[in-house]
């Protein structure tokens, strides 16, 4: 079985926001495209034009209903749909590393990056039993274990820009609702998100520590604070001949004599 | 195990060379960076220079590589060998392909040009096809706005000047309220992602009005669940709610409005319900400052909002008070459109009270001068920070006109059109309807038709009619069965072909038109009428000619195909002078360029129409000897002069690269924007950024851009005159008059005022037999069938299962894994069902075009798309039931003729589990074979 690093010097991950992710699956297939090309094997997919296409996606949105409770006066709110992406968390405590048979797995002392080594990889697919959280794909073509890599190939990559050196899926995600940082830096742009906004870990009962955070939606279908009636839509005229007696006292009576 | 590392490569080479160019995965035309490696595609990224989408890139887009290289892709011309429909075709030379199209245009030219049917689907090149079909000399020419959005543009040129999308957006970093109506996925996809995603940030509030609680609708703060066909009701109440607190901006309605304009108010006159003009035509104003008449755009003027004008016994009211009269009625009180709606009287008020509180009480002030086109300067710009963006869902119904134009007037009542915080336009628009061509369709053998097809008319004198009184056009647009027809009415022309009514056609040439399959109301019938045969054996329809870069249904219905290529291997210009690609604050065109050439026989459709264009000596496409005049495409896009100094392109003008807007050509323009990643960008300035209608310095601007040759600063029309003319000819006043069976309808819809009437499908079908609304809206991650089967999308959108509210899932007993049968006064279809609460609870729904048919798109025949997948086409008719009066009317909003998707009503029970989704269509055979078994798509090493 294979150890974990004592600490790493920062945390890299991600922080998803559950507000306005729209469930575009801009982020999917951006990570689907530059891991196809890039770190390792490529993502394949059989059966790609048939009657059962499957393919290796490091990153999947899922779509949940939430049915709020009822209100005070018994009254059903509508039911809400969250866009929920999910890929490796890169945990502090990563089973899908201890249980590695052969040490492919491994979790990066210097970031904390959770990657797979494919050469040392025989594919027994232990870890992706051990992952609570399904983020493992197993290649049915290459016949090793795919996962996030955080783009590893991207965020310290000197032949891209520097404003690139992000994971694609943050670079691409159209609502920006996906962010990237060090949760080791309390004023890194995760961590403030994180706090300001209710970060939370996903199922943190599993006690993988995950560094990856989720952002909470905002309340929906709020009704307004103010009354509604007073000032806003309180009448008046009753008619179209008052509604007029009324117009010409507002023109006379706007600023700087206007009509 | 101890902790180990291994040597890991973290600054790898990403590619050879960045191509930038534009997507084409659907129609937002955002900029991407295509990433080579040994000359071929090897990832694609979103541009991050561009003004589109900013460096983001959707779905679609990042997944642009397997569409470049889908196994769907057509190799080379083909000739059909079997029957029309059979899918058996030969592969021909492109010599041969282009002398069989000569054959077929050439001797129509010589004689009746309007027998040539060119209809051009999801065209990016409108303003080129549309010169081609202007040069050839028929009538029948447009692109796909009738069957999509063209109530929501037209009702916004009309009104405003521009509606949403390519027309105008939200000020997204200013706003405070964002309430977006029946928008999916249309069109404008990642601005509109990246805006919510910014408002959001800035705390502002999104609404999202929609049956459909998805995508947008799902992120929004506040859903309205809207019943669907009734938003202009909803709007209406609201517009009651806020007039009759008083709630609206006055002094914007009375500058920047003809709500202050005065209406011929004498029964006996010819011109009740018109303007009172001046000798020189311009509508009257009181005003202010003197008590008089005055025009509406006098230097100085002052108009009143409120003042009437008497005279020979007649008071005349200003358009104003024709709103009090119509708004303040009870009709459009909350408590009496709340159970049409489905939105409870509370909620309406509240959201009314949310709109006013917003716009009055968080007014934005920018300090910024400004000076309008009376001459009054305005120390500041001064904005209400609401918004709105609406789209297909509110357009796609027989009431659809009206509907957008009262949403247009909510936006305006509010003072929030080009204001901060509100929405603006974006370059070229605002343009008034007036600034626009009229429709032209008089031909004359041997000569180009007489000016550019589509328009927007004034009134009936503008219509496209025979001396005879019927349609000239194939498609009856500009008729009195939908006056307003401003972008044609596609999903009409091969039903009356089929017909021979108005007239027989003899060549339908379509590209990227997807008739045969999802883009046509009543697929079945439409794949017969394309099929049908005279009594002699001959086609009724004699000639197909079709260009698509793809495999899709429709190929099987042609006699020939021209292969196009991809999007990856061919120009197009992304042009001011059609639907360009600007930003609130910025002019901006683009191009495609070949960023890899093609590997098969096929070539880019605008260039083979340059080669046809000179074949066929056609004027624009010759020189004086008679050579070719273009090339290609690229030719064309740098060479031609629309206008003197103005260009498909905008930017890089003169040889110098240094014209923007205006100047000559210059040679090496294409390159300039390749250089410049594929585009081209000029910002607004400043003081002109907002109120640009009546703004001078936009104004001048516009005018040194070669937007247009002379101002026009204009006020936005509340009330459309050209309506009201309509409905005077409806009263019997004038030369031209409609039909007798059209004059109630025209009489009843075409108000001057937005109105709201029921969907027409309501008055065909007994609703209480089919209760059910049913509707259509595409997925964020699949575009609609101008591209194939993408084979990483469709392992996120493979079928399609028909999504089906607590209420009806409950009522049928429904569980995971049933089927059922759908049917409407037209047809059935059975289909697996899925469960969705947040929906509208008499509402059921689907992913639009997922459904494929066996034998297209190099897909399997098991293919689940094919299998389980299905279309709702099959319930929709392009024409309404009959209701006994022995007239059949058209499933089309009556002023402009927008096909009405989503009026149609239906009723849904359990049924047995089929084989496969009903009805089963037998496979096409295909022209390309199936795509591989295995994909592991790695171009570097």
């Amino acid at each position: 079985m294979t150890s974990l690093p004592t600490s790493t010097e920062k945390k890299l991950g991600l922080v998803i926001d559950l507000d306005t992710c729209v469930g575009c699956h801009a982020c999917v297939i951006s990570c689907k495209g530059w891991n196809t090309e890039n770190y390792g094997a490529p993502l394949s997919d059989q059966d790609p034009y048939g009657a059962n296409p499957t393919g290796t996606f490091l990153n999947r949105v899922h779509s949940y209903e939430v049915q709020p409770p009822n209100l005070k006066d018994g009254t059903q709110p509508a039911a809400q749909l969250i866009h929920f992406p999910k890929s490796c968390l890169h945990c502090d405590d990563a089973p899908c590393v201890t249980v590695c048979p052969t040490g492919a797995s491994y979790k990066r002392s210097e970031d904390g990056i959770v990657l797979v080594n494919e050469q040392d990889c025989i594919g027994c697919g232990l870890c992706a039993w051990a992952c609570p959280y399904g983020a493992r794909e197993l290649d049915a073509d290459a016949g090793v274990m795919k996962k996030c890599t955080l783009c590893v190939d991207r965020i310290y990559n000197e032949n891209l820009p520097e404003e690139d050196r992000q994971p694609a899926c943050v670079r691409t995600c159209p609502s920006n609702a996906r962010h990237f940082g060090d949760f080791a830096d309390p004023e890194s742009n995760v961590s403030i998100l994180t706090r300001e906004r209710g970060g939370f870990d996903l199922m943190p009962e599993q006690g993988t520590k995950p560094v990856n955070k989720y952002l909470p939606p905002r309340p929906k279908d709020v009704a307004p604070e103010f009354d509604v009636l007073a000032p806003y839509l309180e009448p008046i005229a009753a008619d179209a001949k008052g509604f007029v007696g009324w117009l010409d006292k507002a023109l006379n009576a706007l600023p700087g004599g206007v009509n | 195990m101890t902790h180990h590392q291994p040597d890991l490569d973290t600054s790898p080479k990403v590619s050879d060379e960045i191509r930038k160019t534009t997507c084409y995965m659907c129609a937002c035309r955002c900029g991407i960076n295509v990433h080579m490696k040994e000359g071929k595609v090897a990832y694609i990224e979103g541009n991050r220079d561009h003004p589109v989408n900013k460096g983001v890139l959707c779905a679609k887009g990042s997944a642009g590589i397997m569409q470049h290289n889908a196994p769907s892709r057509l190799r080379a011309p083909l000739k059909r060998v079997g029957e029309r429909g059979s899918g058996e075709f030969e592969e021909i030379s492109w010599d041969e392909a282009l002398a069989i199209a000569k054959g077929h245009l050439e001797p129509i030219r010589n004689e009746a040009p309007e027998k040539l049917a060119f209809f051009t689907g999801r065209d990016q090149s409108q303003s080129f096809t549309g010169f081609w079909a202007q040069s050839y000399g028929t009538p029948n020419f447009a692109a796909h706005g009738g069957f999509c959005s063209v109530n929501m543009a037209a009702a916004g040129i009309y009104t405003m000047g521009g509606a949403f999308w390519e027309f105008g957006q939200p000020d997204w970093d200013l706003t405070k309220m964002v309430m977006i109506f029946g928008v999916a996925e249309d069109h404008d996809s990642n601005p509109i992602k990246m805006g919510i995603g910014r408002a959001k940030n800035n705390g502002a509030k999104i609404v999202g009005v929609n049956p459909i609680r998805t995508g947008y609708n799902a992120v929004a703060d506040e859903w309205v669940g809207i019943t669907p066909g009734t938003d202009g009701l909803y709007i209406l109440s609201m517009i009651h709610c806020l007039m009759k607190a008083g709630r609206i901006d006055l002094d914007y309605l009375a500058r920047f409005t003809n709500a202050s304009v005065l209406v011929n108010e004498d029964p006996e006159s010819d011109d009740r319900g018109l303007f009172l003009k001046d000798s020189e035509g311009q509508p009257q104003v009181v005003d202010h400052n003197t008590g008089a008449l005055a025009p509406w755009n006098g230097q100085g003027v002052e108009p009143d909002l409120s003042a009437t004008y008497e005279a020979n016994g007649v008071t005349h009211r200003p358009v104003f008070h024709l709103m009090a009269d119509k708004y303040l009625s009870d009709e459009y009180a909350p408590e009496n459109v709340a159970e049409r709606t489905g939105i409870p009287a509370d909620k309406i008020r509240a959201m009314a009270a949310e709109l006013a509180r917003v716009a009055f009480d968080e007014e934005i002030t920018l300090d910024r001068e400004w000076t309008d086109f009376r001459g009054k300067k305005h120390a500041k710009m001064v904005g209400r920070p609401v918004s709105f963006h609406a789209m297909r869902g509110i357009s796609a119904h027989s009431n659809g006109f009206q509907t957008c134009r009262a949403l247009h007037v909510l936006q305006i009542l509010l003072g929030t059109v080009e204001t901060p915080g509100g929405m603006r336009f974006k370059p070229p628009y605002p343009k008034p309807a007036t600034a626009h061509p009229k429709p032209h369709g008089k031909v004359t053998v041997g000569e180009p038709l007489d000016g550019p097809h589509l328009g927007y008319v004034q009134g009936p004198d503008d219509l496209l009619l025979q001396d005879d009184g019927t349609p000239t056009r194939i498609d009856k647009a500009y008729s009195w069965d939908n006056p307003m027809s401003a972008h044609g009415l596609m999903h009409m022309v091969i039903s009356n072909a089929h017909a021979g009514v108005p007239y027989k056609i003899d060549t339908l040439f379509m590209y990227m038109a997807n008739m045969a399959w999802n883009s046509s109301m009543n697929t079945s019938g439409v794949m017969k009428m394309l099929t049908d045969k005279n009594e002699d054996g001959s086609y009724v329809i004699p000639n197909i000619i079709y260009s698509d870069a793809y495999s899709s249904e429709m190929v099987a219905y042609a006699d020939l195909i021209l292969p196009d290529t991809t999007y990856l291997e061919r120009h197009d210009c992304i042009s001011l002078l059609d639907r360009p690609i600007c930003e609130a604050d910025a002019v901006a065109d683009a191009i495609r360029w070949p960023v890899v050439e093609p590997d098969r026989d096929v070539r880019g459709f605008q260039s083979v129409l340059c080669e046809l264009g000179a074949m066929l000596n056609m004027p624009g496409f010759v020189n004086e000897d008679g050579s070719q005049k273009y090339a290609d495409y690229g030719d064309y896009i740098t060479n031609h002069i629309r206008r003197p100094g103005v260009g498909p392109l905008a930017g890089f003008r003169n040889k110098d690269g240094s014209g923007a807007g205006r100047g000559d050509v210059n040679p090496d323009q294409l390159q300039a924007y390749i250089d410049n990643g594929g585009f081209w960008i000029e910002h607004v300035p400043a003081e002109a950024a907002y109120f640009k209608p009546f703004n001078t310095a936009y104004q001048n601007w516009a005018v040194e851009k070669g937007f247009y040759d002379a101002v026009q600063p204009y006020i936005f029309q509340l009330y459309v005159e050209p309506m009201r003319k309509f409905q005077l000819a409806a009263e019997g006043v004038g030369e031209r008059q409609p039909p007798a069976h059209l004059r109630q309808r025209i009489k009843q819809t075409m108000d001057p005022l937005p109105i709201w009437y029921a969907p027409f499908e309501d008055a065909h079908v007994d609703v209480d037999e089919y209760p059910v609304h049913a509707l259509t809206q595409r997925p964020m991650a699949m575009y609609h069938s101008w591209g194939t089967q993408n084979a990483w999308l469709r392992q996120i959108h493979g079928h399609n299962p028909l999504y089906v509210p607590t209420k009806i899932w409950e009522a049928n007993s429904f569980e995971e894994g049933d089927w059922a049968k759908v049917e409407s006064a037209h047809g059935a279809i059975v289909v697996p069902v899925a469960h969705q609460a947040s929906l509208n609870e008499n509402t059921i729904w689907t992913w639009n075009a997922i459904g494929k048919r066996k034998g297209a798109w190099a897909l399997d025949d098991k293919a689940p798309e094919a299998t389980k997948g299905f279309l709702l086409n099959h319930l929709i008719h392009e024409l309404l039931p009959p209701k006994g009066d022995g007239l059949r009317w058209a499933n089309s909003d009556p002023i402009t003729g927008q096909a009405a998707w989503f009026d149609l009503r239906v009723k849904i029970s359990k049924s047995d589990t089929p084989n496969e989704a009903q009805p089963e269509i037998p496979a096409i055979k295909s022209p390309v074979g199936n795509g591989p078994e295995k994909l592991a798509w790695k171009v570097g090493k």
